[in-house]
Formats: C-alpha cells, sequence, structure tokens
C-alpha cells in the first residue's frame, strides 16, 4: 500500500545543495517523484544541467539522509521526463538565494530574450544598474554580473526555460 | 533498422559533444582573459556532461557503458564531424569554431525536443535551454570582435574561411536519413543546414566580416563515416589515458 510521502519529503528537504548550502534539494525543484511502500522507497531525481557535477553527491546524500532515517530499501533514479527549469525552484529557495548574496534567476515568464540578462537586479542593493560580465561563472548554473550602484561583482542562479 | 538509424543518430551527436568538449577543456589555464578560461572550461563540463546523457540513451538501447563508448574506442569507430576535432589552434580559431558549430547545435537541439523518440525529446528539451548561453556567448564575441580592429576582423575572417568547408561537414547526411526523418527521430540534416545558413548569415550581418558565398564553399565530409583527419587519434590517446591505465580509477 502507498504510504504517505510527507515525512520523507521533509527528510529530503535536510538535504542541501553542496555548491549553495542554504538551498535544501527540495527548494532547488530537482526532486520530482518519491513513492513509499513501508520500508521501500523510490526517489525520482533530476538534474540542474545536464553536465552537473554535484547530481551524484546529491544522489548519494539522499540515499544515506534516508537510510539514516529507518528506510532500509532506498532507490535513487535520475530521469529527465520532468525536466528541470528555474521556475522549479520555490519562492523560500528564492529568498534564501538572494539572502545568500546570489540573484535569484527572474521568472521564465520574464525571460523572454536572452538579452534580459544584461540588466540583472542586484541582490545586494535591488536596482539593476548592472552589466552581464560572463553567462558563465564558478559553477555550471551561475553567471557573472557587475553592479554600476554597488561598484562590485556579484553572481546570478541562471534561468533556464 | 529503425533502431540502428536511431543509435547512428545518437552516436553522432554523442561524439561531437565528448569531442569538442574535450577540446574546449583544453583552454582551461590558458584563455586570453580570466573569463574566456571560465566560458570554455564551462562549456567543456557542459559538453561532456551533455555527451554522458547521450551515451547513457544508448546504453538503454543495449550499448556498451558511456565510458567504455567514450573511451574504448579508435579514432575510425568515432562518429564526429571533423571540425570538432580539430586543434583549438588561436583563440580567433577556437571562437570562430564554437560559433559555427553551437548555432548548428542550438538548432539541432530545438528540433530534436520533438522527436518521436520520448527519450531524446525530453533530453533535447534540457539541452536546449543550457545551449542559449552558449550561442549567447558566441554571438556577443563575434559581434565585438568581428567590428574592433583590422587585427580583430583579420583574424576572425581568416579563421572563418578555414572552417567553413569543416562546418558544412556537420550535416554530411546519413545513410540512415530517409529512415531518420520517416520515423520522425529527426527533421534531417539538410532542414538543419537550411535553419543554420540563415542564422549564421543573420549574425555575420552585423559585423564587419564578409558575407559568405555558400556555393563557392566545398563541404569536407568523411567524420560521420569514421574517417578523421590525424589529429583525433592523439585527442582519444590523452583522454582516455587514465581509464587505460587503471578503469577502475575513482576521481
Amino acid at each position: 500500500m502507498e504510504a504517505n510521502t510527507d515525512q520523507i519529503w521533509k527528510l529530503l528537504d535536510e538535504v542541501k545543495d553542496p555548491e549553495i548550502p542554504v538551498l535544501s534539494l527540495v527548494d532547488l525543484g530537482v526532486i520530482t517523484h518519491v513513492e513509499q511502500n513501508n520500508e521501500n522507497v523510490r526517489v525520482e531525481m533530476t538534474p540542474t544541467f545536464v553536465g552537473c557535477p554535484a547530481l551524484d553527491y546529491m544522489k548519494q546524500e539522499v540515499i544515506e539522509k534516508l537510510l539514516n532515517n529507518g528506510y532500509t530499501n532506498v532507490e535513487v533514479n535520475i530521469s529527465f521526463s520532468t525536466p528541470w527549469n528555474s521556475d522549479k525552484i520555490s519562492e523560500k529557495g528564492k529568498k534564501a538565494l538572494q539572502q545568500f548574496g546570489l540573484a535569484p534567476p527572474m521568472p521564465n515568464s520574464l525571460f523572454t530574450d536572452i538579452s534580459v540578462l544584461e540588466h540583472v537586479i542586484c541582490p545586494r542593493c535591488n536596482t539593476n544598474n548592472t552589466e552581464l560580465k560572463n553567462p558563465f561563472g564558478p559553477t555550471l548554473c551561475r553567471s557573472i554580473h557587475y553592479c554600476h550602484t554597488c561598484k562590485e561583482a556579484f553572481e546570478q542562479f541562471k534561468p533556464i526555460q | 533498422m529503425k533502431e540502428v538509424a536511431l543509435k547512428e543518430l545518437l552516436y553522432k551527436i554523442a561524439d561531437d559533444q565528448l569531442i569538442l568538449g574535450h577540446r574546449n577543456s583544453e583552454w582551461t589555464g590558458f584563455g586570453p582573459l580570466l573569463e574566456e578560461d571560465i566560458a570554455f572550461s564551462s562549456m567543456a563540463q557542459d559538453k561532456v556532461g551533455q555527451s554522458y546523457a547521450l551515451y547513457q540513451l544508448l546504453n538503454q538501447l543495449g550499448e556498451q557503458e558511456p565510458d567504455t563508448v567514450a573511451f574504448m574506442r579508435n579514432a575510425q569507430q568515432f562518429h564526429n564531424c571533423q571540425l570538432v576535432e580539430l586543434p583549438n589552434g588561436e583563440y580567433d580559431f577556437s571562437l570562430i569554431r564554437h560559433f559555427l558549430f553551437d548555432t548548428a547545435e542550438a538548432i539541432r537541439f530545438d528540433l530534436l525536443s520533438q522527436s518521436s523518440y520520448q527519450p531524446l525529446a525530453d533530453l533535447a528539451k534540457k539541452i536546449k535551454g543550457e545551449l542559449q548561453y552558449h550561442t549567447l556567448h558566441a554571438n556577443t564575441l563575434i559581434k565585438k570582435l568581428g567590428s574592433a580592429t583590422p587585427e580583430s576582423i583579420g583574424r576572425l575572417q581568416n579563421s572563418l574561411d578555414i572552417a567553413l568547408p569543416y562546418a558544412l561537414g556537420i550535416f554530411e547526411p546519413s545513410p540512415f536519413e530517409s529512415s531518420i526523418i520517416a520515423e520522425g527521430f529527426f527533421a534531417g540534416e539538410a532542414e538543419l543546414q537550411k535553419q543554420w545558413i540563415l542564422k549564421v548569415d543573420a549574425l555575420l550581418a552585423q559585423t564587419q566580416l564578409k558575407p559568405i558565398s555558400w556555393p563557392t564553399v566545398k563541404a569536407i565530409y568523411g567524420g560521420r563515416n569514421g574517417q578523421h583527419t590525424e589529429h583525433l587519434q592523439p585527442l582519444l590517446d590523452e583522454m582516455s589515458e587514465v581509464f587505460k591505465i587503471d578503469p577502475t580509477a575513482e576521481w
């Protein structure tokens, strides 16, 4: 019989993104499905970027978290059937990104053209007096920008459709 | 027959990604600017990761494990176009190749997002979003350097003239072309080439580079069929060195 999976989702909310430790995997939106049958749990995950090197690490963290909490048979599958996009980051997650100093991705409804990246809102001063320095950054999911008001560089979690 | 056609399609796309991903990674530590070092390294990571996902699709269709497929084949068994295996040369050549290849790649994955083979369509939808950043990068720099100084324009023009016949080799038709199109796996190389020429022409029109006289460019074919330049085997030897010493090594 299929059980209520709330407890599992709660546990997964404690597993953080290894590169952005303020963000849980649930807030990041990479957990796409959870199924439970007594001690057997099946979790489906999808990567933010296809080449994300942190994916295996995240998968391992999920398995350990559930094994340490009494689930004896845990299976985690990677799938693209529900592909990730940046709108999957929760509101709570976007706030956490902003507080971390990383500009959250704009909603995809506003990401109408790649040129909108030229004036991303600065996470510090909230103005768009900014410019895109590099569509690539320290990790695949971040771009580098410069704020003319703060006179400082900042990073953005890239929007992806 | 259907499955043979599908596998051939997946192999050539995956091999393109892996080989250009490796070439891009050769810029790590050598980029002319820190930003470009980061950009080429990031694109390398994207492309190698995308090739891995495509080799996994092949693995699900009964082919060997991704690592085995990537590291244990010799040059004649690779289906990448010759454009992606050419040495990086100077930055101008790498940039021109990146522009020509990724313009095609962005259209290819857009078309593949309509594939009748659902696992490929799902993956293509994901990859096409990522490639927006690759084409943004290429277009920005070609527009800038293609209108900057006589040296930057001259260098890009020279590299463009060298790369174009190889770039047309991206679209070398497959022996299974009609089956691939009839099955709805992919819209086909001719359709891709048609859309690619429009995009390339439109971008070059925003620079001081010469408009391309397409009928005078003669395509260099062979890569899709396992015929490669002398540059591919040394690349494969280097890429597979650790795996061949110790196939169980983890890093």
